[in-house]
């Protein structure tokens, strides 16, 4: 497990069932952004291209957020992988909505959720 | 004149600042809490754009944020300078940081969240003026 901390942000990863679960605290902006793509990047790097993004202690997620995890989505797909979402945040889900990246991602409620989904289209 | 106006270095880590300081305003002002996380949101892509354009351009000049209300609406105008093909309006170099959104999608994410939204070139620059209604006995005209 890896931890990172900053002031308006915290990541933090660990395994589960074989996929990477990525845990996202505090705000996603254009500042703390390139702190996510870094983790993300560094994961691929790494052979993890089953990723999940638990988002449900994310207070804020801008447009350049929302660019980062498009880019994390790209990289994974590149290796035949997937990147899920969790979040149940009404205020997070409606920059999902408005961008149409509702049809991107896939969004789940629960970690279990978005582990089972993947388990089932494999 | 402005209730609140705001300058700021363009640098990443004061738009959340700006975001701040601007839902702060906002709330005092009597915008009703159910559209406090689109004005949050509005304003700092707003700002976030317009650090973007000043760093490519004139990473001296501050970037301006100036909040009011009037006439039972709550205003934000964020103000950037340059040109419009670099700052403002025309097609925007896709950062070296590997954002992949798109140029305009921050415009597009305001467009879709504030009540009312006007985009302008100024002599100086750009301008991104965006309202919400106010709710309450503030919106009769009581002063912030």
């Amino acid at each position: 497990m890896a931890q990172e901390e900053s002031v308006d942000l915290k990541l933090d990863h660990h395994n589960k069932d074989g996929i990477e679960i990525v845990d996202v605290e505090g705000e996603i902006d254009v500042y703390t952004a390139p702190r996510l793509r870094e983790l993300l990047i560094d994961l691929v790097n790494n052979g993890h291209y089953q990723l999940v993004v638990n988002m449900e202690k994310v207070e804020f997620l801008d447009s350049t957020g929302l660019g980062v995890l498009v880019g994390g989505l790209k990289r994974v797909r590149a290796h035949d992988g997937s990147l899920d979402l969790v979040c149940t945040q009404e205020r997070i889900l409606k920059i999902f909505r408005i961008t149409g990246l509702t049809k991107v991602f896939g969004i789940h409620d629960t970690v279990d959720e978005a582990i089972a989904h993947r388990k089932s289209e494999k | 004149m402005a209730t609140v106006e705001v300058t700021f270095t363009p640098l990443a880590a004061h738009v959340r600042t700006a975001r701040l300081v601007a839902t702060a305003v906002a709330r005092r002002s009597g915008v009703a809490e159910s559209l406090m996380d689109e004005v949050r949101l509005a304003v700092g892509e707003a700002c976030s754009r317009a650090v973007e354009a000043h760093a490519r351009q004139c990473p001296d000049e501050p970037v301006r944020v100036a909040l009011s209300s009037r006439e039972g609406r709550f205003e934000i105008e964020v103000i950037n300078t340059g040109n419009a093909s670099a700052a403002g309006l025309g097609p925007v170099p896709k950062p070296a940081d590997g954002n992949l959104m798109p140029p305009g999608f921050a415009l597009a994410v305001i467009a879709g969240l504030a009540d009312d939204v006007q985009i302008s070139e100024t002599d100086t620059g750009t301008s991104v003026k965006m309202s919400w209604p106010l709710s309450g006995s503030l919106a009769a005209g009581s002063p912030a």
